[in-house]
């Protein structure tokens, strides 16, 4: 059946329109492959072969091991980097540039908010960019810095909060923008393990009442399963899809009962012996090892 | 306010012990070229009369301001320009480091022949001209040195070039403008004495320059002391205002540092 709609998309992709396949699905990674190719350095393959998915209003998160290109993939989907082939698909629009409707929040939230601005001047700046009258941006600033918690800190400087805080503004500032995707690459590494299960808890509530549709980067494998709807595990270097994880767990999830539950339990240890065997080097698209000894001689 | 009686204290502390070893040195004194700090105080109040100041102190200000300001905006704009453009850096580089290594005094014979010596064109030249370089490469490395993850927040955000460079790229390299700014100016208050050495009648250094020739050695003095006291003056207000456009950078690295 997979292989199936493969070809089809494969086929479908030899047609002179990139045909507006599934309404519903959201973010399309066809084929997508990148090679750092800087004259004078090594070549390095970072992605071989990615092909996936995510469908409006889902939460997928992609986790992989160390050095798998976790980052690479994202700011190719986020339009930061040229791809070497394939091409990613956001809302039927091949991704050139940086797209409309789509809002990232950085790994390093120290320096992705400005440090000149109040919290407040950092969530406004993109809507200024949108065009909004001053009374639109205080209303939206207002909102998106209630959802995370954070109004009485608006006048204050980013510096003057905590870890955990900032990536908040962060938050607050990808949500206020309004995108449809909302792109997260590990933003929660650097924070301690108690915000760290406060921050997950915002992502799953405000993705369940925002309608939007999150793509979360991350390597930690409990927060993969805790998040995610589905879970895309990845290979070591050069990047493939070890496997597509299905994550079948209620909705309403708590941080203690959804982490006790049985079925937490063994998609945590499935994704882990996947993790396991892509850090022993055991990927799908690999030639047996007796195979390939035949191939050199 | 204990604290701020020792900052006080600190600050006027060694100026008064050096003053009083003036004053005490130099009481016997019956060297000419030497006169008793005593004579020169006497001396002060009668040399710089309000005439004077609006005659002298006040043009030669005036054309600080116009030199360092032409400076800091010309540095700013060219060295943004510069920092943003790789193909232009590598066209400037080579022409900005042989400029920078040319001291800005030789210059002043030079402008002279073109601008003229007592106009005040040629003065204002050479100090726009002698504080550029700092402020120039200090810009150029501020906005190089800005933050990757930055530049991808307002890539990603759309940011308009405009609006990146007014609210990322500029306050992103402000602190390396301000560590250049502050070079300037202390280069500016060289250039405006030296400027006026060479045949103007009016102004700071001419004035110092005049008194020398007649022999008036104690006003000489004065305005030598007179020359500090600006400097002192001017680093003050400087010092205002950066730390109020750098109040952000200033309370993060005190953070960062743990004060």
């Amino acid at each position: 059946m997979s292989i199936t709609t493969h070809l089809t998309s494969r086929l479908k992709s030899d047609a002179p329109a990139a045909a507006p396949q599934d309404q519903a699905v959201a973010l399309d990674l066809r084929a997508v492959q990148k090679t750092y190719d800087t004259p004078g350095r090594p070549q390095v393959e970072a992605i071989r072969h990615l092909d996936f998915s995510v469908r409006k209003g889902e939460l997928v998160c992609v986790v992989g091991p160390s050095g798998a290109g976790k980052t690479t993939l994202l700011r190719s989907i986020a339009g930061l980097l040229d791809l070497t082939a394939g091409e990613v698909v956001l809302d039927g629009n091949v991704v050139t540039g940086p797209p409309q409707g789509m809002a990232v929040v950085f790994q390093e939230y120290g320096r992705s908010l400005f440090p000149w601005m109040t919290v407040r001047q950092n969530v406004e700046l993109p809507l200024k960019e949108k065009g909004l009258d001053r009374a639109a941006r205080r209303d939206k600033v207002n909102r998106a810095l209630e959802e995370v918690g954070l109004t009485e800190a608006a006048d204050q400087h980013p510096w003057q909060l905590s870890g955990g805080m900032q990536q908040r503004v962060a938050i607050a500032r990808a949500i206020a923008f309004e995108p449809t995707v909302l792109l997260m690459d590990e933003p929660f590494a650097a924070v301690d393990a108690q915000t760290r299960a406060e921050l997950e808890d915002l992502v799953r509530s405000l993705w369940k009442h925002l309608g939007v549709t999150v793509l979360f980067v991350t390597h930690d494998i409990d927060e993969a399963v805790y998040l995610g709807e589905r879970v895309i595990v990845l290979s070591n270097r050069p990047t493939v899809l070890m496997e597509d994880v299905n994550v079948d767990l209620p909705v309403e999830r708590d941080q203690l009962t959804t982490r006790s539950h049985p079925r937490f339990g063994e998609l945590r240890g499935h994704v882990y012996s996947l993790i396991q065997r892509a850090k022993r080097g055991d990927r799908p698209d690999a030639p047996m090892p007796d195979a390939r000894g035949a191939a050199g001689a | 306010m204990t604290r701020f009686l020792k900052a006080a204290g600190y600050a006027v502390g060694l100026p008064a012990i050096l003053l009083t070893a003036w004053w005490f040195g130099s009481a016997s004194s019956t060297d000419p070229f030497w006169p008793p700090l005593s004579t020169i105080i006497e001396t002060f109040p009668t040399t710089w009369t309000w005439d004077r100041i609006v005659a002298d102190v006040f043009p030669s200000l005036a054309r600080l301001g116009i030199g360092f300001g032409i400076a800091v905006v010309l540095g700013i704009v060219l060295g943004t320009a510069i920092g943003l453009s790789p193909t232009l850096r590598a066209l400037s580089e080579p022409v900005l480091e042989f400029f920078r290594a040319v001291p800005p005094p030789v210059l002043v014979p030079i402008i002279a022949l073109f601008a003229g010596y007592t106009g005040w064109l040629g003065k204002i030249i050479t100090i726009a001209l002698g504080c550029l370089w700092p402020i120039l490469l200090n810009t150029v490395e501020g906005v190089r040195g800005l933050e990757p993850v930055l530049g991808d927040t307002a890539r990603s955000y759309h940011l308009s070039r405009w609006r990146r460079l007014v609210f990322v790229v500029l306050p992103g390299a402000s602190p390396r403008i301000f560590t250049g700014a502050r070079q300037a100016l202390s280069i500016g208050v060289i250039l405006m004495v030296i400027s006026e050495l060479f045949g103007a009648n009016r102004g700071l250094g001419a004035a110092i320059v005049q008194f020398q020739r007649s022999f008036a050695i104690p006003q000489m003095w004065t305005g030598v002391i007179l020359l500090g006291l600006i400097g002192v003056l001017l680093a003050a207000v400087f010092k205002v205002v950066e730390n109020r456009m750098l109040a952000w950078y200033l309370g993060q690295r005190q953070i960062e540092r743990g004060e």
